[in-house]
This record gives C-alpha cells, sequence and structure tokens, in this order.
C-alpha cells in the first residue's frame, strides 16, 4: 500500500503487457517496484524499443539518461532512459547494460536532448555512444582523463589546481592531502560490517595459543 | 549588371565579412552565472550557439554517494541556489517513496507552502534579471524587494536564508512559529500584489520590452516535445504541463489553481507565464494557511525522524534513537525510482539508486537546465547577438543546478 506523498501518475496496470507487445523479443525483463515499471532492453535493439514506445505507447519525452556502475556486474554499466508520457501521464524507465567497450546505439535521432545526457554519461562513466554526432566530454574540465562517476574514482580525483603566483597561470598538479580522506564506516557491526571488526584478530590468535 | 550583384550581398563597401567566432562568457554578467557560449556570427546574426557547461562543475552526485541520506541532503539546497527548497522537495520525495513513509498533514501542507515561496523567490530573481538583460533597471530593483521578504521567510522557518535544509525525509525539520503563518497571510494581501503588480504594470506592456521578446526564439510543441523541455518552458509553448496538477505530490492535490500557457512560444510567452505562476502560487499559498491543520510536522517513525531535543532529555530510546540516526542513518530498501517535481524552473528529477545500506548507490539529479540550454542552438539561431541575453533570461538556467 502506498502511503508516500511522492507524486501519483496513471496506473501501471497492463503497462507491462503492452510494452511486451511494442517492443517483442528485444525486452529481456520487465520489473515493477517501488510503483515503478522498468523494463530491461537488449542493447541492439534499444533504438527500435524505444522508437515503439515514443510510437505506440505514446512516451513523447525522453526526460533524463542516468548511468550506474555496477563494478560486480557483467556488463558493468547500466545506462537508464527516463520516459514520460503527457498523454497518459505515465512515467517508465528503460535500462540497457553495456560495458565501456560495447558501445550503446545513440537516441539522438528519436529525441535530439538525449545529445548531451549522452554526453554526460560518457564523460561520467565511458560509456560509448554509436551515432551520437558529439560525443564530447561536457561536464569535466577541459583534457580531463578519466571517468569520475565510476565506483573505482576516488572521491579526491588525482590532480588539482591552482593559480600560481610564480608562474601566473593556473597549475595542473597530482592531489596532495594534508590529511587523508576520511570514510567513516557508521554502519551497524552486527549487521553491515564486512571486515575483521578490531580486536576479533587477536580471538583467533589466542585460540590457537591454547591448542 | 555587376553593381545589382554588389547590391545583393550584405557586405558594404569594398570590405567582406567573414563569420566569426566569439567568446560569451564565463565572465559575463549576463551569462547568469558560468556559462561559456560559443557563438559563431555572420555581422550580428547567431548562426550556431554551442554552450560550454560544467564550469561549475562541483561533483555533487559522487559527494552524495559518500554521504548518509540525510547529510546528502544538503547539497540540494546548493544545486539550484535560486530555489533550493524546491531541489529538496524531489530529493525527500524520492526517499520517501523508497521507504514507503507515511508524512503528517501538516508536514505535507507547510512543505507545499514553503515550495511555493520558493517559486515566488525563484521567479523574482528570473523575470528581475530578465528584464534587466534586455534593459529595465527599475523592476529588477522592485523585485529583489519581494526576494529579500522571501529569504526573510525562509530564515524565519529554518534559520537560514538560502540554503534551509528545512525538508526533510519524513516531513519538515521543525514547525514554524504561529507569528510567521499570519505575517505570510498578510505579505500575501499586501506587499507581494502592490510590488508584483507595479514591477509588472512597467514592462508587460512595455514597447521596447515588447519588441525585444515577442517573436524572439519561438518553439514549437513538437520541438518543446523532443528538446525534453519542462516547467515554465513547455507551458509557454503552448503545452498545459504542470506535475503539480498531472502527478500530484504532498497536498497539490487539493489546491485549486490554474495553469498558464503561452500562445506563440517565444521568449515574451515564457516571461509572462512566469508571471501569471507567480499569482497562482501565492493563490495556493493562501489556501494553504486557510487549510492548514495541526499536528505533528514530521513523521514520528523514530526508525527514520531523529526525536526533538526536549524527548531526548527524558527517554534513553530517544537518545538512542538520535545517535544512530545522526552516525549510521537510516537504510533505505533495495530499489530504484525516478521522482520528479515541478520545481520553478520545471521538471526537477532525482534517480536514486539504493542498495539496502545508509548511502545512495547512485544518486542522478535531473537539472531543468540541462535540457534547455541545450536547445540553445536551434533557438538562438537565425537571432541577433543581443537576443541572447533574452533568450538566457526566458529559460532561466542557473548554473549550480546545470553543473552540478
Amino acid at each position: 500500500m502506498t502511503k508516500h506523498p511522492a507524486p501519483k501518475f496513471a496506473s501501471n496496470e497492463g503497462i507491462i503487457d503492452a510494452a511486451r507487445a511494442a517492443i517483442g523479443p528485444a525486452l529481456i525483463d520487465a520489473v515493477e517496484a517501488h510503483g515503478e515499471v522498468a523494463l530491461h532492453v537488449e542493447r541492439t535493439g534499444l533504438v527500435d524499443a524505444l522508437i515503439a514506445l515514443r510510437d505506440k505507447l505514446e512516451y513523447q519525452q525522453l526526460m533524463e539518461i542516468a548511468g550506474v556502475d555496477w563494478p560486480d556486474r557483467d556488463p558493468r554499466f547500466e545506462v537508464v532512459y527516463c520516459l514520460l508520457s503527457v498523454t497518459k501521464n505515465h512515467r517508465l524507465r528503460v535500462h540497457v547494460a553495456a560495458n565501456d567497450d560495447q558501445p550503446v546505439p545513440s537516441v539522438t535521432d528519436i529525441w535530439p536532448v538525449a545529445g548531451w545526457l549522452e554526453r554526460e554519461v560518457f564523460d561520467m562513466y565511458g560509456v560509448l555512444f554509436e551515432g551520437n554526432p558529439d560525443l564530447r566530454r561536457i561536464l569535466t574540465d577541459y583534457g580531463f582523463t578519466g571517468h569520475p562517476q565510476r565506483k573505482d574514482f576516488p572521491l579526491t580525483g588525482y590532480v588539482e589546481l591552482r593559480y600560481s603566483e610564480e608562474e601566473k597561470r593556473v597549475k595542473y598538479e597530482p592531489v596532495k592531502l594534508a590529511q587523508d580522506f576520511r570514510s567513516f564506516d557508521f554502519m551497524s557491526p552486527w549487521e553491515g560490517a564486512d571486515y575483521i571488526l578490531p580486536g576479533d584478530e587477536k580471538a583467533d590468535a589466542k585460540g590457537d595459543a591454547a591448542k | 549588371m555587376s553593381q545589382l550583384i554588389a547590391e545583393a550581398s550584405p557586405t558594404t563597401g569594398d570590405e567582406v565579412i567573414q563569420n566569426y567566432t566569439i567568446n560569451f562568457g564565463p565572465q559575463h554578467p549576463a551569462a547568469h552565472g558560468v556559462l561559456r557560449l560559443v557563438l559563431e556570427l555572420d555581422g550580428e546574426i547567431v548562426e550556431r550557439a554551442d554552450p560550454h557547461v560544467g564550469l561549475l562543475h562541483r561533483g555533487t552526485e559522487k559527494l552524495i554517494e559518500y554521504k548518509t541520506y540525510l547529510q546528502a541532503l544538503p547539497y540540494f539546497d546548493r544545486l539550484d541556489y535560486c530555489s533550493p527548497l524546491g531541489m529538496e522537495h524531489s530529493y525527500v520525495l524520492a526517499i520517501e517513496k523508497l521507504l514507503n513513509i507515511e508524512v503528517p498533514l501538516r508536514g505535507q501542507y507547510l512543505r507545499v507552502l514553503f515550495a511555493e515561496l520558493t517559486r515566488i523567490c525563484n521567479h523574482m530573481l528570473n523575470l528581475g534579471s530578465h528584464v534587466m538583460d534586455v534593459g529595465a533597471m527599475t523592476p529588477n530593483l522592485w523585485l529583489f524587494e519581494i526576494r529579500e521578504d522571501c529569504l526573510n521567510f525562509f530564515e524565519r522557518a529554518s534559520g537560514a536564508r538560502m540554503h534551509s535544509a528545512w525538508f526533510r525525509p519524513g516531513g519538515v525539520h521543525q514547525d514554524v512559529p504561529a507569528k510567521l503563518l499570519a505575517d505570510l497571510d498578510e505579505w500575501l494581501d499586501t506587499r507581494l500584489p502592490e510590488l508584483f503588480e507595479d514591477a509588472i504594470s512597467l514592462v508587460a506592456d512595455n514597447r521596447i520590452f515588447k519588441q525585444r521578446n515577442v517573436d524572439i526564439a519561438t518553439v514549437s510543441k513538437e520541438d518543446a516535445l523532443k528538446w525534453g523541455f519542462s516547467g515554465p518552458m513547455i507551458r509557454g509553448s503552448g503545452i498545459a504541463w504542470d506535475i503539480r496538477r498531472s502527478q500530484p505530490y504532498d497536498v497539490y492535490d487539493r489546491m485549486e489553481f490554474d495553469i498558464p500557457v503561452g500562445t506563440r512560444g517565444d521568449c515574451y510567452d515564457r516571461f509572462m507565464v512566469r508571471v501569471e505562476e507567480v499569482r497562482q502560487s501565492a493563490r495556493i499559498m493562501k489556501q494553504c494557511l486557510r487549510e492548514m491543520p495541526e499536528g505533528p510536522v514530521s513523521s514520528l517513525d523514530r526508525k527514520v525522524v531523529p526525536p526533538k531535543r526536549g524527548e531526548m532529555k527524558q527517554s534513553m530510546e530517544a537518545l538512542i534513537h538520535h545517535f544512530k540516526l545522526y552516525t549510521e542513518g537510516f537504510h533505505v530498501p533495495e530499489g530504484s525510482v525516478y521522482v520528479a517535481t515541478e520545481s520553478p524552473k520545471g521538471e526537477f528529477g532525482v534517480y536514486l539508486v539504493s542498495d539496502g545500506s545508509n548511502k545512495p548507490y547512485r544518486c542522478k539529479i535531473r537539472p531543468t537546465a540541462f535540457s534547455h540550454l541545450q536547445a540553445m542552438d536551434f533557438m538562438a539561431k537565425g537571432h541577433m547577438l543581443a537576443d541572447i541575453t533574452a533568450i538566457l533570461g526566458g529559460m532561466d538556467i542557473v548554473f549550480g543546478e546545470c553543473d552540478r
């Protein structure tokens, strides 16, 4: 039962069946959770699936393309397309999985707004979009290397810059931290800890000594 | 014959003018922040506009992944620093959707009340700077007076003028003093309409203002849909789409308000849509003040919302809850949601992925400015260089949000 006050859009009833009929075999899986429908689609069939959703099911607007990094999965990255139907008043998500050597087909021909959204996913995750006419970095600095939203990219980054009074220019240098980055682990040791608790290693050693 | 050909060419004299490229910004008062526009000009006509964004990129989304859900909240104030509560609204609703937690009615009313005050506050800045960009000084000063009032109200509710961090998962942080509500009511009746209508009467029918805005950057309905427009930008193009009405959140389904739409989709329409939205926001606020019930302002679920200090002095359990919530924070069930609200600038969305821990696994922020600014190229094509500022003003762009 929904108790939360989050935006209420039209019912999800029948959406999955309609999407299955419209997309066909390219649809891998369809999940309804937390009141939202997520369609998992084959990477190669993405463009046809989105055209079908736009033309047959009236999802006129592409609001957002989000990247997600799952280092343990293969393929590693997930690209999420958030669609909106202004006539049916419904939202839908389309998920595609990709690796950094498996380009995702670009949807700029369907929605020109995808141009920058795909550039951002490329910038942040390094996912390539085949057919995007202007796949440059967008949010990071000119000449930046790496993909900062990847889970293995450190929060502090690798490069810092400052204005050098002596050289009268902006200088790029490797990051030097006066203090190590403090990553506090507030997870309860009874639930979340996936490491040996401080002191536990002594217990084992003692046991060995008793033997 | 040769004379005829010389006359057909736009260049005068012997000089042949070639296209040239200029940098508009990143340090330019009309660029509304750190926008760098690379403009290719033919004389004074814009041939191509290539916006370079990201100069204010602070890695908000990355930082959020390293914070608990509550610690991540103040980052949202700093996205669109002209309408901080509008940003918080999407985020808290996304968390509430994943938690499926109930919010008491008074909390919902307070959120709607202050979200609308934020809308007024935001539009004062935008309308004022839009008129200033096309050459009028006075309305901006008068509108800033209203904005100052709004900021004072935020301060009285949350203690901070801009970065309130007042909406919390489960409700709002603190109840407001009764005097504040009474003052708001009086302000809506007296100062707001006086100052606002005075200022708008100077520009709405002004000949120069119309010359600078009417038929500038017209956007058709089809283009508005294709380019992912939302908020006043899509309504200016004549599509009556407002998330507050079609996908109501909090108590918007109880509110009575009209949705203004434009007829031509030009800069003037977008301006006037915002003008009318201010009046409708005032109407919503009046209803909130009239109907607001008494009661708690945030959820009493102590696994999410920390107890008040007074309670902590009395109860051991409250003390434990407080400690746990401000160190470990609450855990959010696994799953992902995309929650979008009608922020003053348009659809502001949060795609939140939770892995069941106390920190967001991924928090993708959907800024309004991103899709609007991207349309700059086709909107500016064929217009004069001086129209760029009018187009930017009509878009209402803030870089804190665009660059994140």
